[in-house]
């Protein structure tokens, strides 16, 4: 039987510590507030207050006439060829990429176990640029081709074939490389190709996870499609930035609910077609 | 005989299926060609490579005079500032919904706010930020905003999936003993979903770093709002030195990552 603790045994062991962190953590904060210029009274202002009533009003009633509808779904459908399209050209990147950087296809490693130099640095590079692809925004990638391309379509497609390219190729060179390279080996030894070796070695292995990360990813490229329409990249997003511009707030309503209805089909569809692959 | 009847039936039906799905597939890329006017033929040219290699070069050499590096180095510093406040926002946000929505203040709380998380998160931040710049001006006040009010969206349902997960048996017995709710669930619930909350957040932080790098192109402060500038008023070298910004932020954020979650797994 122990004794009852005294009072001071019932403090937080740990007080001190948290006590310590949150003081760090509120010293922090002060300047991490004065660069992003952290000051909710700024949305109190009369002036500010009287914009957000005014935007906010015309959200009521929703855009509803026949034309304007048909206008939003011939956006929507666009932002959706322009993911699938954006996809079906990062696809064309990424499994030549991915294939060319998979060590275990080297032919020079046959029998002496290591690469030829060239072909390792080679390897390498390509890796590298997979990451540089896709290190850089796809929106910065969009205001970049709507310089190149001028606006539209094929900005937005661009974009999302350069970034989930590089996406693409790296996640499928990671697949790659952690499915079982022995099959793959072995072909190689007996004689046969690359590819032969790719098709019977590796790829039965990884069909399943290319194809279910190549799904999710095209739900991510129809989200990204219409953010890259507010910088000129066509779809949705580009109509719902002029409705913006002209502050037409029951435009921008119908466009907002249509695009979360997107999302929200596109999550359905991705997850129903993953569910048939398992 | 009978189960390698069902079986090649079976067989067969999931044959039927994959065909179904595959030439659905491929009829939504054919359908999307057709409605796009892009000349993708000329995509693949000469002339592309021309136009996208003139462009490249005109990055070339990069701004470096020191006063346009001190502003860089500002904007940097804006971007790191509007991610990190976003997320802790969203986080204190995130937990404060995530109760009703995992059913704490009872069920008549659930749907309605499990509903508003969800619109949170359906709308991206980019379009948060459009909308705010509108009431709240330009700056990176609105983009820390939109960080927040998407990654409260985000992070409230990744909380509530916790909080429904974690055991209720530790806050039951404090709660027993004559605990308050509030201590009750501060030292018996939350203790236990504690790693699970950091590690999201951090997770978010990350993601959060490279949204806010893009999310000045609405207006709203950061590297993004130098990068948009720059590059509507054709000054190449200048943009040639915020995206090189942006992509030692990117890295930067990438490596940090990968050696924290190699230290985590250790």
């Amino acid at each position: 039987m122990s004794a009852i603790p005294s009072r001071t045994a019932w403090r937080d062991p740990a007080w001190n510590g948290r006590v310590t962190m949150a003081v760090i953590f509120l010293a922090l904060l002060l300047p991490v507030g004065y660069f992003a210029e952290f000051n909710p009274l700024v949305l109190f202002e009369a002036s500010s207050l009287r914009a957000a009533k005014q935007f906010l009003s015309t959200f009521i009633p929703p855009a509803h006439s026949a034309e304007f509808l048909k206008l939003a779904a011939e956006a929507t459908w666009k932002t959706v060829a322009i993911a699938t399209v954006g996809i079906f050209f990062a696809l064309m990147i990424a499994i030549p990429l991915s294939l060319a950087a998979n060590q275990s296809l080297s032919i020079s490693m046959i029998g002496v176990n290591r690469m030829c130099f060239f072909c390792h640095s080679l390897r390498y590079a390509i890796r590298w640029l997979l990451i540089g692809l896709r290190s850089i925004p796809e929106l910065v990638w969009a205001l970049l081709f709507v310089r190149a391309v001028g606006l539209g379509d094929t900005a937005g497609v661009m974009a999302i074939a350069l970034t989930y390219g590089g996406m693409l190729g790296k996640v499928f060179m990671e697949i790659f490389e952690s499915a079982e390279a022995e099959p793959t080996r072995a072909l190689l030894r007996n004689g046969a190709g690359r590819l032969q070796a790719f098709f019977y070695g590796a790829l039965p292995a990884c069909l399943p996870e290319l194809v279910s990360y190549t799904v999710y990813r095209w739900e991510c490229a129809i989200r990204a499609s219409v953010i890259m329409g507010f910088v000129g990249a066509g779809g949705l997003g580009q109509q719902m930035e002029l409705s913006m511009r002209m502050l037409a707030g029951g435009e921008v309503f119908t466009f907002l609910a249509i695009f979360v209805l997107l999302v929200w089909i596109a999550d359905l569809i991705s997850k129903a077609l993953r569910r048939t692959l398992d | 005989m009978n189960s390698t009847d069902t079986s090649t039936q079976e067989a067969s039906s999931r044959r039927w299926r994959n065909a179904l799905v595959l030439s659905g597939l491929v009829g939504l890329l054919l359908a999307s060609f057709a409605s796009l006017t892009g000349d993708w033929a000329s995509l693949f040219s000469l002339e592309a490579l021309k136009m996208m290699s003139t462009l490249v070069v005109s990055f070339f050499p990069p701004a470096m005079d020191a006063p346009f590096l001190k502003k860089i180095g500002i904007a940097f510093v804006e971007t790191l500032a509007i991610s990190w406040l976003g997320t802790l926002l969203a986080m204190l946000a995130g937990i404060v919904l995530a109760l009703p929505a995992a059913g704490y203040w009872g069920t008549a709380w659930r749907a309605p706010v499990r509903f508003l998380l969800n619109v949170l998160r359906a709308i991206p931040e980019l379009v948060w930020a459009a909308i705010l710049v509108i009431a709240a001006g330009l700056g990176p006040f609105p983009g820390t905003l939109a960080l927040a009010l998407h990654t409260t969206g985000v992070l409230g349902r990744l909380f509530a999936e916790s909080l429904e997960n974690a055991s209720p048996e530790p806050m039951a017995a404090l709660r027993r003993n004559g605990v308050s709710p509030v201590p009750a669930f501060c030292y018996g619930t939350l203790p236990l979903i504690t790693p699970q909350l950091t590690s999201y957040s951090l997770y978010r932080w990350e993601n959060n770093i490279r949204a806010a790098s893009v999310l000045g192109v609405a207006g709203a402060g950061g590297l993004g709002q130098m990068l948009y500038f720059h590059l509507s008023l054709l000054q190449y070298p200048e943009t040639g030195t915020i995206l090189l910004a942006m992509i030692v932020l990117v890295a930067l954020v990438d490596w940090l990552s990968n050696r924290l979650r190699n230290q985590l797994m250790a």
